[in-house]
């Protein structure tokens, strides 16, 4: 698929943070308003030392209420087990028949150690090593499954086909993983993987083994300059550049009516705050910004974290996208089911069933 | 707290990991089109965890008025594995209970919905927290089944790894329900803030705040197996639901009997713990039909080569040559250290198989007969009308506070149990015709946990 604008698809997505509800209410009101906007995804962060409900479980619950919209919980691979991490995305997959990501991120502090037993957090290149072998590790075990092992024929003594299952044995330099999985393999081959590659160390997790990198990016230049050394690293990994999306990271402030009240703000572009570029102005001229940077080819779309979720993400919507749809650069309907499909990505092959077909 | 009428029956369903694979069995014209017709189109349900099974399953037990959903792992984490072969059946393939729960939470509004949560592998801080997750996504009916399941090759999946000793299991699984409550209890109610906790025990040495609120149950409600004595004494301390084997009235009275004088060692009162017995249902028109059924259901689980390879766990070797429809091998088992310990009939290959091999010369069964017989799911088989009757009888003579359905086939089975045996519960005043509270707490009628601090 391509289109006339910038180098493919817009791809937009919007955070579901700063929803203190804890009945998941509020979250499930926002997914299916973001959803009604033909959003590719909702993001919502966790951290374990930050008041807040287990974000994967407010998705789960948020599969139930949605029909399109792809679901992207935020899990840490620190002090989390990787088995159960990768057999919970791959449940969540199920549930939401095929529109899970896995925001991968990391807990930095001793804080969150302390809340497990362990000692000082590990430095930021330590945690992404880490965090990098987990993501390994998931897809290896998401693979060891082939598609349809599942034989259900108990009849003839067997519900799966043991010789598509296929144990990982997998070493990595904080834990090791035996496998195969209990989950059987997700429809989407692989749950989206996104990674805020901001960070310089998470640049290297973001370009081997993310399908959506965020970049906090204020200015268009900077915005560029990070997606094209993702690709190339991308390149270097062996992955084709094309599999990656990369969204600019914006806050949006969408509190000052129609176009910017303050002058030259929004117009403007974004300004860098310590939470990262803020974008405050009204839902036009955020539309022209977006049209702006897509076109130009510096990004593939955006990822918006709205300052007050309950105003900011109805305007982004009603306002914002509606105006990028009304000028034909963002879908009006969701051609496909899955996320994957939304982001224009493959299902992956299974690495294994490839082996058996080549050597068979 | 008033009197909770003594022949009140609680029921749940369980769900075993593997169940939702196996296509229903058809049980004849005789009993009913309707049940075949749907046993059709389960049959051709995608995978074993396709949501939509669940949301059925679920969607009938609420239908039904029942306590609670269980999800279960009855196979452990990991596959089972033989020298150099594989256990099929145990392999289908399952998804993670919690989180198909959370799901679970958008498509019901009454029903409990509990998980079964390994003890051995899983961190108190992380579980606490998906815990309370759940009960505030579903507003107070969030449960978990502890058990302390887990050996070597479980192990290899985990950060901590190894094959702890059931003693030590059982330790770490106690420690875990005190530092989960430690961590609720931390906060006095769900609008009062949080108060800084800091454990230090055996296991566990960690300190910090909880971030999610009081769960609107106070706790999750927690349920643990009481098959044997040293389950019983551990379960009896601190379960809300406690879950026996099924057997004769008679067995289940002393076992009844005994998980209430256990807790009232605790200082809980008898409507503190309930106590619930595990079983299947096969239904028919006639008792000799129902009967039928079950021995069908039987046959058709246990295929020659699912009795061979049923066998090789208890024997630890290869008895592929062994023909399923002759006698059981007269060689004695060979022990697999790594193999699990303190599973139920694991603990004693030797005897075990001496014990089959008596039933088999006994009775003159062939291999597969004796995995058939030996291997039975403790069932209520009858009628509606008989089985309903069995329930009841059960109830009223402190035998079980309830029973946790394992229906056969699942999930249709459960459609049968929901439409012919729960009216006539009814009918007799046995069982709820609504429900009255919106938690499962509220159904099981169990009080609200008291603070631990």
């Amino acid at each position: 698929m391509t289109s006339t604008h910038g180098r493919g698809l817009l791809h937009l997505a919007a955070a579901l943070d700063h929803e203190a509800a804890y009945d998941g209410a509020r979250h499930l009101e926002s997914a299916r308003l973001a959803e009604r906007g033909g959003l590719d995804f909702v993001t919502l962060g966790d951290s374990f030392a930050r008041p807040g409900p287990d974000a994967l479980a407010v998705l789960s619950r948020a599969a139930t209420a949605t029909t399109r919209i792809g679901l992207v919980p935020a899990v840490t691979t620190t002090h989390t087990e990787p088995f159960r991490v990768q057999a919970a995305l791959a449940t969540l997959d199920w549930v939401s028949r095929g529109r899970a990501g896995w925001w991968i991120d990391v807990s930095r502090t001793d804080d969150e150690a302390r809340l497990f037993g362990r000692g000082p957090a590990a430095p930021a290149a330590a945690l992404w090593r880490e965090a990098g072998e987990v993501a390994e590790v998931a897809a290896l075990l998401w693979d060891s499954r082939e598609d349809g092992a599942e034989t259900g024929d108990p009849a003839g003594g067997r519900l799966v086909d043991r010789a598509r299952l296929h144990p990982v044995d997998y070493t990595g330099t904080g834990f090791s993983v035996r496998g195969p999985s209990l989950v059987p393999r997700p429809p989407q081959g692989h749950p989206v993987r996104l990674v805020d590659a901001t960070e310089e160390a998470a640049r290297t997790v973001a370009a081997r083994h993310a399908d959506v990198a965020l970049v906090r990016a204020a200015s268009p230049a900077q915005a560029a300059a990070v997606r094209d050394q993702l690709r190339a690293s991308a390149a270097e990994f062996g992955r084709n550049p094309d599999g990656l999306r990369v969204l600019a990271c914006l806050l949006v402030d969408l509190g000052d009516g129609e176009r910017a009240a303050e002058r030259g703000h929004g117009g403007g572009g974004p300004r860098q705050t310590v939470q990262g570029p803020l974008y405050r102005g009204g839902p036009v001229d955020l539309a022209e910004l977006i049209a702006r940077w897509h076109t130009a080819g510096v990004v593939d779309g955006f990822h918006l974290v709205p300052v007050e979720p309950g105003r900011d993400l109805e305007r982004l919507v009603n306002g914002t996208v509606a105006l990028l749809q009304h000028r034909g650069l963002f879908r009006t309907f969701y051609p496909g089911s899955t996320l994957r499909e939304h982001l224009d990505l493959p299902r992956p092959a299974n690495r294994y069933a490839a082996t058996a077909g080549s050597t068979s | 707290m008033s009197a909770r009428p003594r022949s009140r029956v609680h029921l749940a369903v369980c769900l075993p990991a593997a169940a939702t694979a196996a296509p229903p069995v058809g049980t004849g014209a005789e009993s009913g089109a309707r049940f075949r017709s749907r046993s059709r189109s389960e049959a051709s349900s995608r995978s074993p965890v396709d949501f939509a099974a669940y949301e059925r399953l679920a969607r009938t037990a609420e239908a039904g008025h029942l306590d609670f959903l269980l999800l279960t792992e009855p196979a452990g984490l990991w596959p089972r594995e033989h020298p150099g072969r594989g256990r099929d059946l145990d392999v289908a393939g399952r998804p993670e209970p919690l989180t198909v729960l959370a799901a679970l939470t958008g498509v019901t509004e009454r029903l409990g919905l509990a998980a079964t949560v390994d003890a051995s592998f899983t961190e108190p801080y992380e579980l606490a927290r998906e815990l309370a997750t759940l009960d505030h996504l579903s507003v107070g009916r969030a449960a978990w089944h502890l058990t302390g399941t887990g050996d070597a090759r479980d192990g290899g999946n985990f950060r901590r790894g190894g094959c702890p000793d059931p003693a030590e299991r059982d330790r770490r699984a106690a420690e875990l329900q005190r530092v989960a409550a430690e961590l609720w209890d931390s906060w006095p109610s769900p609008d009062e803030p949080a108060r800084p906790f800091a454990h230090r025990g055996r296991h566990f040495d960690i300190a910090g705040e909880f971030t999610v609120p009081r769960p609107p149950q106070g706790h999750p409600v927690l349920i643990q197996d009481g098959n044997t004595p040293r389950e019983r004494e551990s379960a009896a301390a601190r379960a809300d639901v406690v879950v026996t084997r099924h057997g004769t009235l008679e067995e289940a009275r002393v076992r009844y009997a005994d998980v209430k004088r256990r807790s009232a060692r605790h200082g809980r009162g008898p409507d503190d713990v309930r106590v619930m017995s595990g079983v299947g249902v096969v239904l028919g028109e006639t008792a000799a039909e129902a009967r039928e059924r079950a021995a069908a259901l039987r046959r058709r689980e246990v295929s020659p080569l699912q009795a061979i390879l049923t066998l090789e766990r208890i024997w630890g070797t290869d008895l592929s040559s062994y023909d399923p429809e002759g006698p059981l091998p007269d060689i004695d088992p060979v022990p697999d250290p790594a193999l699990p310990q303190g599973r139920a009939g694991r603990g004693d290959t030797v005897a075990l198989a001496q014990k089959w091999r008596a039933l088999s010369r006994e009775k003159g069964l062939s291999i597969r007969e004796t995995v058939i017989e030996a291997g039975r799911t403790p069932s209520f088989v009858g009628t509606p009308a008989a089985v309903a009757e069995e329930l009841v009888r059960f109830v009223r003579n402190g035998a079980a506070d309830g029973f946790v359905l394992v229906p056969d086939p699942t999930p249709g089975g459960l459609d049968e149990f929901v439409d012919r045996v729960v009216p006539l519960l009814q009918e007799r005043g046995a069982f709820r015709t609504r429900y009255r509270g919106t938690t499962l707490r509220a159904h099981l009628g169990l009080p609200e946990p008291a603070q631990t601090r």
